[in-house]
C-alpha cells in the first residue's frame, strides 16, 4: 500500500538529475548568457606590479574612443566614498586603487563601452604612471622588522601582521610534551592554489531610476550576504536590492568574496541608468579573486614509545595577500585549523596562528574547504605519517591505536570541538582491505629489490561541515542558519525555495528527493529554486560543504510543518480526530482502518477548497534551521604510487576512498561529488599551484601555466561506503561536497614520500613536482615550495 | 555585438572594417557583417544567441568553447569569425533534434557525466567527433581524445562512462546493465527524473 520511495525519487534514489535538462542542450542560464536591453559593457584595467605608488592616471585616450561610455578611476570612486569596501573578514579593501597598488592584478580602473572589444580598446588607452615600491611575497618578509607597511592605508596599522591567534591548552600541551617519549617534528607549506572553476566571475548590475530598484545578476555562492554588503557598501535600501544568482559554473570558494568588478559595475549602471555587463576573463580571475591556502606550519608531536599521541603543538603562519577578504567565522581568525587531529584521541593540543598581508592578491578563501580544514587535516595527516616513521611504526597501525573508537561518542576535542558520531576502525580496516595493504606492502619490497619504488600513503580523518550553530558560527555578526520555504500548490505539485545555492551539487534534484522523502510527494512534482534573493528567503549561501547539514535540515523540517498541517486536513476530510490519523509516506489513514486514507495530494486540494473551520487556507510555509552542532563525515583514502628514482615522475597506481557522510540522499550525486574531491585532491598534490616571482609577479595567471588535470593523467578511483547516521540531521545526512579534497592530497602525498622513505625525506611541498622529487632521491633532503626572496645586491 | 548588429557608436569613422561572413550553423545558412577581430566565439553566442558555447579560458586550454569545425573539434574562443567564411558549423544546440537527444546528451545525464555543465556543451562535442571517427573507442582513447577540455566538477570518470554509454547506444549494444552495482533501484529513478 505504501509507496514505494525510490521509485517517487526520495532518499536513496539514484535519481537522475534535473538541472542536467537544460546543461545537456546547452540552455543553461550563466551570467554571460543574460543579456538585458541596452546594456553596456564593462572592463578592469589591472595593475602590472605587484607594489607601486600611483603617480598619476591619464584616461582621456580612453574617453575619446568612440563608443566609450564611461572611465571609472578611484578618484572618482573616493569622491563618492566607494574607493575602499568592507570584507566579510572585518577588513577594508580597495575597490580602485587610489595611493597605491598592493598586488599584480589588482583593480586600477575601469571601462564601460558599447561592446567588450571597445572596453578592452579603452583600457589599453590609459597611461598609469607607477612608482615601483619593494614587494613582500612570504610572511618571513612580510615580518621582517623593516619590512615596508603593505596597509598604510589602516589607522593604527604598524606592521603587516593581520591577526595573532591561539586556542588550546598551553599548559597541559607542554607538560605532554616533557613527557614524551619521542617528539616528531615537520615544517611544511601548502602552496597557494586557485579553485578556477571554469566559468569566471562576472555582473550584470542594472539600476532603474523610475524604480530606485537595482538588479544585480551575480556570479555568487551567497546572494544574501551580497545583498547585504551591497546595501552597506553603496548605501542603498536593502529591500531596494534584487541579487540574482543564475546558473553558476562552478563556485568552490571561489564566488563567496565581494569583488570590485561587481562594485564597480553597480555604480557604473546607477550612473549611465544602463544596465552594465562586466565579465571576468580568465586571466583576471586567476591573479585577482579569491586564492586558496597559503600557509607554513610547524608542527610537533609528542609521542609515547607504544604509539600513542600525548600532545600536539602547531604554528601556522598564513598568507593572506593584500586584503583579508576571504570569509571566515568571526571568531575563528585561521578558519576551523584547530579542528585537526578531531579524528583521533589525543591527549592535549595548542596551536598559535598569525597572519600577514603580503604584495599577493587577496587569498586563504575556503577552497572547497570548510574554513581552513583542508590545510589541517592535510597537515595532520602529514604529522601522523611523519610520526609513524619516527616510532618505527607501521603507518596504518599508528592511526588503528589512535583513532577515537566508536564508544567513545560524543568526543570532546582538546580544541573544544564535539565529534558526535563514527565508525573509523571500520573505515579504516574497509580500505586497508579494498587496497590489499598486506600485498601491497610484500609488492613493494620485492619492487624495492629490482630498484623500483613503490609507495602507500593513508589519510584518515574527519572534519566539521555544515557551519554552523548560531552559537559560534557567524559571519559579520550573520549567524550562519540557514532556510527553506516550501508551497504546495493545490493539485499537490510544490515549489520549494532555499537560501542556498548550488553550483553543481545539483540541489534541483536532491532538494525534492528531501521533500519526497518527508511528505511523499514525488520528486518529479517539486520544483526547486534558489539564488533569487527576492523570492529565496535569507540564506547563507553554499558553501563549506554546509548545504545539506544545515539548508536540506532546513528542507525536512519545513515539510514536517506542511505534514503536520496536512494531518489536521486528513483529520477534517476524514472526520476523525488528529489522534486517530496514522501516516504513511504520502498517505494518512485512520488508525485501525487503514482502507479509509487520503493522500497528500487529496489534502493539498483541501487546503484550498475544503479546510476545517477555523483553519488558515493554503499549504505553505518555511523553516530557519540553526544546527545543533556540525556534522562529522569521516573519510579514508589510500593511494599507491610509483616513482620513478631517474626523473622524479610518479604515477598514481590506485585510489581507494572510504567516505561515511551519514545517510545518503542521492547515491550518485554523492559518488560524483567525491570523485570530483579526489580529482582536486591529485591535483594539488600533482601539479596544481600558483607562485610567486621575487617582484610579486604571479606565475600562473593562465591556464598553460596554472595546470590543471585533464582526463587524460587523472586517475580512476574506486568508492566504497560507510554509514554511520548523523545524529543531529533530521534526515541523518551529513556533508560530502568537500571531503576528498579535504582528506585526499595527504594520501598522494604521504605515498610518494613513503616510495621513497630511504632517501631520509620527511616532507616535500606540494606539488611534487618530478624536479622536486628527482632533488628529494638525489640530495636526501627535504624540499621547499616556498616562493623566492628578492636578495638585494 | 552593437557594431555588428544594432547601433553604431557615435564617432565611429569608416576605418572600422567590416567584413560578410556566411557560413552554416546546426545545418542552416546564416550570415553576419563582423569586425576581423571578432571572435568565433562571440560570433556565435552574442551574434547568433547560440549560448551554449561557452568561454571559459581564452587561451585555448579548457575547451568549454569547443564547436565542431567541418566536423573537427576546434576551439571557437581562438579563432576568428571570418575563418569560418564559408564552413559548417556545430554546435551544443544542434545535438538534439527536435523529438529526441543524442545519445551522447543522454549518457552524460544517465551516467551523472555533469554537475555545474559549464564543459558540458564542449565535452560532448569532443566526444561526438571522437565517436563518428572511432565508434567503439577504448576508455584511454576516450581519456586522450577528451584530454583539450578540463572539467572541475566530476574527475571524468562519469565523463568517460557517459562516452562509453553513447558509444553502446549508437552501436546498439544494449545498455541497461552496464552499471552493476546501482541495482533496480536507478532505472527507476533514472525513469522518474525523465522529462514526460
Amino acid at each position: 500500500m505504501a509507496l514505494d520511495e525510490i521509485k517517487i525519487g526520495g532518499l536513496g534514489a539514484s535519481r537522475r538529475r534535473v538541472e542536467d535538462n537544460r546543461f545537456i542542450r546547452g540552455k543553461g542560464n550563466y551570467i554571460d548568457d543574460i543579456v538585458l536591453p541596452g546594456m553596456l559593457h564593462m572592463e578592469i584595467l589591472r595593475s602590472p606590479l605587484a607594489h607601486a605608488r600611483i603617480r598619476s592616471i591619464d584616461a582621456s585616450a580612453a574617453w575619446a574612443i568612440p563608443g566609450v561610455r564611461m572611465v571609472l578611476t578611484g578618484d572618482m570612486l573616493a569622491a563618492r566614498n566607494l574607493a575602499w569596501m568592507p570584507t566579510l573578514s572585518y577588513d577594508t579593501q580597495a575597490v580602485l586603487a587610489t595611493d597605491k597598488v598592493r598586488f599584480q592584478g589588482q583593480e586600477v580602473a575601469c571601462v564601460v563601452a558599447d561592446d567588450p572589444y571597445i572596453a578592452k580598446d579603452g583600457c589599453e588607452a590609459i597611461v598609469v604612471d607607477y612608482e615601483p615600491l619593494p614587494p613582500i611575497v612570504n610572511p618571513t618578509q612580510a615580518k621582517a622588522p623593516d619590512a615596508p607597511l603593505i596597509r598604510d592605508d589602516k589607522t593604527g596599522q604598524d606592521s603587516n601582521v593581520v591577526f595573532d591567534w591561539e586556542v588550546g591548552d598551553r599548559e597541559g600541551t607542554d607538560r605532554a610534551f616533557a613527557e614524551a617519549d619521542v617528539i616528531s617534528t615537520i615544517e611544511m607549506h601548502y602552496p597557494r592554489s586557485h579553485p578556477s572553476p571554469i566559468e569566471a566571475c562576472g555582473s550584470i548590475a542594472d539600476f532603474n531610476r523610475a524604480t530606485s530598484k537595482l538588479t544585480v545578476y551575480m556570479t555568487t555562492q551567497a546572494p544574501h550576504i551580497i545583498r547585504a554588503a551591497v546595501a552597506l557598501v553603496a548605501e542603498l535600501p536593502e529591500h531596494m536590492i534584487r541579487i540574482v544568482s543564475p546558473d553558476l559554473g562552478g563556485g568552490f570558494g571561489n564566488k563567496v568574496p565581494v569583488y570590485p568588478g561587481y562594485v564597480v559595475s553597480i555604480l557604473a549602471s546607477i550612473l549611465l541608468e544602463r544596465p552594465v555587463k562586466w565579465i571576468e576573463d580568465k586571466s583576471g580571475n586567476l591573479i585577482s579573486t579569491g586564492f586558496g591556502r597559503d600557509i607554513y606550519l610547524k608542527g610537533e608531536m609528542a609521542l609515547r614509545s607504544d604509539g600513542r599521541i600525548l600532545g600536539v603543538r602547531m604554528h601556522t603562519d598564513s598568507d593572506h595577500g593584500a586584503f583579508f577578504s576571504d570569509a571566515q567565522p568571526s571568531k575563528f581568525k585561521v578558519g576551523l585549523m584547530h579542528s585537526a587531529f578531531s579524528c583521533y584521541d589525543i591527549g592535549a593540543a595548542h596551536l598559535t596562528a598569525q597572519g600577514v598581508y603580503t604584495n599577493k592578491a587577496p587569498g586563504g578563501v575556503a577552497y572547497r574547504c570548510s574554513f581552513r580544514v583542508t590545510e589541517a587535516m592535510f597537515f595532520q595527516e602529514r604529522m601522523v605519517q611523519a610520526a609513524a616513521s619516527d616510532l618505527g611504526m607501521d603507518q596504518a597501525e599508528f592511526r588503528r591505536i589512535n583513532l577515537v573508537r566508536d564508544d567513545d561518542f560524543p568526543h570532546r576535542t582538546p580544541w573544544g570541538f564535539l565529534t558526535d558520531s563514527g565508525q573509523y576502525g571500520k573505515c579504516l580496516d574497509l580500505g586497508l582491505e579494498a587496497i590489499g595493504y598486506e600485498d601491497f606492502l610484500r609488492q613493494k619490497e620485492e619492487a624495492r629489490k629490482r630498484g623500483r619504488l613503490l609507495g602507500i600513503g593513508i589519510s584518515t580523518m574527519t572534519e566539521p561541515l555544515g557551519a554552523g550553530n548560531s552559537r559560534e558560527y557567524d559571519i559579520l555578526g550573520i549567524k550562519m542558519f540557514d532556510s527553506a520555504e516550501l508551497k504546495v500548490h493545490m493539485t499537490g505539485k510544490a515549489l520549494l525555495r532555499t537560501g542556498a545555492k548550488t553550483q553543481g551539487q545539483g540541489h534541483e534534484t536532491t532538494w525534492a528527493q528531501i521533500v519526497a522523502h518527508e511528505l511523499g510527494i514525488p520528486a518529479e512534482d517539486v520544483l526547486v529554486e534558489e539564488g533569487d534573493t527576492d523570492t529565496a528567503p535569507f540564506g547563507m549561501g553554499t558553501y563549506a560543504s554546509r548545504s545539506t547539514p544545515v539548508a536540506g535540515a532546513a528542507v525536512a523540517m519545513v515539510s514536517r510543518k506542511i505534514r503536520a498541517k496536512a494531518r489536521r486536513i486528513a483529520a477534517h476530510l476524514l472526520e476523525v480526530s488528529e489522534e486517530d490519523i496514522e501516516w504513511e509516506l504520502g498517505r494518512f489513514s485512520v488508525r485501525g482502518a487503514p482502507d479509509r486514507g487520503v493522500t497528500i495530494q487529496e489534502c493539498a486540494i483541501a487546503a484550498y477548497s475544503n479546510m476545517p473551520d477555523g483553519m488558515e487556507p493554503g499549504l505553505e510555509n518555511n523553516a530557519y534551521y540553526d544546527p545543533p552542532n556540525l556534522t562529522w563525515p569521516f573519510a579514508c583514502y589510500i593511494a599507491t604510487v610509483e616513482v620513478d628514482p631517474e626523473t622524479g615522475v610518479w604515477d598514481v597506481l590506485r585510489v581507494v576512498a572510504v567516505d561515511d557522510c551519514g545517510v545518503r540522499i542521492n547515491p550518485m550525486i554523492v559518488e560524483g561529488q567525491i570523485m570530483g574531491g579526489l580529482t582536486e585532491a591529485y591535483a594539488m598534490a600533482n601539479m596544481q599551484f600558483i607562485t610567486f616571482d621575487e617582484d610579486g609577479n604571479c606565475i600562473g595567471s593562465n591556464y598553460m601555466d596554472y595546470l590543471l588535470p585533464t582526463a587524460w593523467e587523472t586517475p580512476g578511483f574506486e568508492l566504497h561506503e560507510v554509514v554511520t547516521p548523523c545524529p543531529h540531521h533530521p534526515i541523518g545526512a551529513k556533508g560530502i561536497g568537500e571531503c576528498a579534497t579535504v582528506g585526499g592530497p595527504a594520501a598522494f602525498v604521504n605515498a610518494v614520500i613513503d616510495a621513497i622513505g630511504d632517501a631520509g625525506v620527511r616532507n616535500i611541498d606540494m606539488p611534487l613536482l618530478p624536479d622536486r622529487v628527482h632533488e628529494a632521491i638525489t640530495a636526501g633532503h627535504d624540499v621547499s615550495g616556498a616562493p623566492p626572496v628578492k636578495t638585494e645586491p | 555585438m552593437s557594431t555588428l548588429f544594432e547601433e553604431v557608436p557615435a564617432g565611429f569613422g569608416d576605418d572600422v572594417p567590416v567584413r560578410r561572413v556566411t557560413l552554416t550553423v546546426n545545418g542552416e545558412q546564416r550570415a553576419a557583417n563582423v569586425e576581423p577581430r571578432l571572435l568565433l566565439a562571440h560570433l556565435l553566442r552574442n551574434g547568433f544567441r547560440l549560448t551554449g558555447t561557452h568561454t571559459g579560458c581564452d587561451t585555448t586550454n579548457c575547451g568549454a568553447c569547443t564547436v565542431l569545425y567541418d566536423g573537427v573539434p576546434v576551439k571557437s574562443c581562438t579563432m576568428l569569425a571570418v575563418q569560418a567564411d564559408g564552413h559548417d558549423i556545430g554546435t551544443v544546440e544542434g545535438l538534439a533534434s527536435a523529438s529526441e537527444l543524442h545519445p551522447i546528451q543522454e549518457g552524460f545525464k544517465d551516467e551523472h557525466g555533469l554537475q555545474c555543465g559549464f564543459c558540458t556543451p564542449g565535452m560532448m562535442l569532443a566526444a561526438k567527433a571522437l565517436l563518428d571517427e572511432n565508434p567503439n573507442p577504448s576508455e584511454d582513447e576516450i581519456r586522450w581524445a577528451l584530454s583539450g577540455n578540463l572539467c572541475r566538477c566530476t574527475g571524468y570518470q562519469n565523463i568517460v562512462k557517459a562516452v562509453m554509454w553513447a558509444a553502446d547506444r549508437l552501436s546498439g549494444t544494449d545498455n541497461d546493465d552496464n552499471d552493476g552495482d546501482d541495482g533496480g533501484a536507478d532505472g527507476a529513478a533514472s525513469d522518474a527524473g525523465e522529462e514526460g
